[in-house]
C-alpha cells in the first residue's frame, strides 16, 4: 500500500516535472511535503540543501531521499524506478518511432528541422551559465581569466572535460580548505595574543 | 565488455556534472560521441531534443536511450543504475552527516569553479550542432529555423515540445531531401 503511494506519486512527479530538474523540486514539495506528509518542511530543505552539494540530477536524490525515509532501500528504489523510468521508456518509444520512417520523404525534413532547435536550446543553456558564473563570481577578472583558461585547456589543448571538470572541483575544494585553515588558526593566535 | 564501458560513460559524466543536468550534458557527448563513438554529433543532438521536449531530468533519459540504443533493455538499466545509483546511495549515506554539509563554503566554491568549464563545454556543443544543421539543411532554412524557435522559445515562451512539433511541421513542408 505505501509502495503504491510511493510509486503513484513519483510517477506523476517524473510525469509532469517538465523542464527537468531544478522545475521539478516543487513538485516533489507538493506530493510528499503536503499531500502525503513522508517529510517535514525543514527536513525537506535541509536535503534539498544536501542534494544539491553533491553531483548528479536533484530529482533522483530527491527521490532516493523521500523514498528511504518511508520504507528504507526498499522504498528508494521503488521512488527512483517511478521517476525515471516510465519516461524512459516514452523517450525510447518515441525516438523508435521517428527513425523507423526516417528515409520517408517528409520525415527526412521533420528530423533535420529538429537541428536548429537543439542549437537555441544548448545556446541558451550557454548563455544562462555564463550569466551564473559572472553573477556569482566573487572577483569578476578571476571569472574571465578562469573562463579563458577553461576555453585554453578544452579547445586549444584539447584535453579531456572529465579531466578539467575533475581537477577544477579538487582545487577549489583544496583551496577553501587551506584557506578556511589560515583563517581559523590565524583567529586562533590573535586570540591569544 | 560493453556494459563496463556504459557503466563508466554514465557514472564518470554524472558524477563530474556538478549542479545537475545542464553540466553533465556535453560530459555524456564526450563519451558517447568522440570516446566510444556510440552515436554522430548530429544524433546527440536529435536524441538531446526530444529529450528536452520530454519531462523528467535530462541525464536519466539520455542514459535511458543511449543505453539501450547501445546494448538494449540491459544496457539501459546499466546506464541507468550508473547515473542514480552513486549519488542515490551517497546521499542516503549522508543523511545522518547533514548539517555537515548544509553551509559548506567548499561547496560553493567548487560549483562556481565548474560554471566558466561548462560554459565552454557547452557552447562548444553549440556551436558542433549549428555547423550540423548548416551541413544538413543549407544556411537559408538554419536560420530561419533558429530565429523561429529562438523567438518561439525565449520571447513568446513556447513549450519546447511544442517548438519541436512546430519545427518538425515546418520541415516536412519546407525541407526536401536532397537527390
Amino acid at each position: 500500500m505505501v509502495y503504491w503511494q510511493l510509486f503513484l506519486a513519483f510517477f506523476r512527479i517524473g510525469i509532469f516535472g517538465f523542464g527537468g530538474g531544478p522545475t521539478m523540486v516543487p513538485l516533489f514539495h507538493s506530493e510528499c511535503v503536503k499531500k502525503y506528509k513522508w517529510v517535514t518542511d525543514d527536513d525537506f530543505a535541509d536535503n534539498l540543501a544536501l542534494g544539491n552539494a553533491l553531483p548528479g540530477p536533484i530529482a533522483t536524490k530527491l527521490a532516493a531521499f523521500i523514498g528511504y525515509r518511508v520504507k528504507g532501500w526498499k522504498g528508494a528504489l521503488v521512488a527512483n524506478i517511478a521517476v525515471v523510468l516510465p519516461v524512459v521508456i516514452l523517450m525510447i518509444a518515441l525516438l523508435e518511432v521517428i527513425y523507423r520512417y526516417k528515409d520517408a520523404p517528409g520525415v527526412y525534413g521533420m528530423v533535420q528541422a529538429i537541428g536548429p532547435v537543439i542549437v537555441v536550446m544548448t545556446g541558451v543553456m550557454t548563455w544562462e551559465f555564463l550569466q551564473k558564473g559572472w553573477q556569482g563570481a566573487s572577483s569578476k577578472a578571476g571569472s574571465v581569466i578562469w573562463l579563458f583558461l577553461s576555453v585554453a585547456a578544452l579547445v586549444l589543448l584539447d584535453l579531456h572535460p572529465g579531466i578539467v571538470v575533475g581537477a577544477a572541483l579538487v582545487g577549489s575544494f583544496a583551496y577553501t580548505t587551506w584557506s578556511i585553515r589560515k583563517r581559523k588558526s590565524r583567529d586562533d593566535r590573535e586570540g591569544a595574543a | 565488455m560493453i556494459y563496463l564501458q556504459l557503466f563508466w560513460a554514465f557514472f564518470i559524466s554524472n558524477i563530474l556534472g556538478y549542479g545537475g543536468g545542464p553540466p553533465s550534458i556535453p560530459l555524456i557527448q564526450n563519451e558517447v560521441v568522440n570516446t566510444y563513438k556510440w552515436m554522430t554529433v548530429q544524433e546527440f543532438g536529435e536524441v538531446l531534443a526530444v529529450g528536452n521536449a520530454l519531462p523528467s531530468p535530462i541525464a536519466t533519459k539520455l542514459a535511458g536511450y543511449i543505453g539501450y540504443q547501445v546494448a538494449g533493455v540491459p544496457g539501459a538499466a546499466v546506464a541507468l543504475f550508473a547515473t542514480v545509483a552513486p549519488t542515490a546511495i551517497a546521499m542516503i549515506l549522508l543523511l545522518q552527516f547533514i548539517h555537515v554539509f548544509r553551509k559548506a563554503p567548499q561547496v560553493k566554491a567548487m560549483t562556481q569553479a565548474v560554471r566558466p568549464i561548462v560554459t565552454v563545454l557547452l557552447g562548444t556543443m553549440t556551436y558542433q550542432f549549428l555547423l550540423g544543421a548548416v551541413e544538413g539543411i543549407g544556411w537559408m532554412q538554419t536560420a530561419i529555423l533558429t530565429v523561429a524557435s529562438f523567438l518561439l522559445l525565449e520571447k513568446w515562451k513556447l513549450h519546447p515540445a511544442l517548438v519541436i512539433v512546430i519545427a518538425m511541421a515546418y520541415g516536412y513542408f519546407f525541407i526536401v531531401m536532397p537527390a
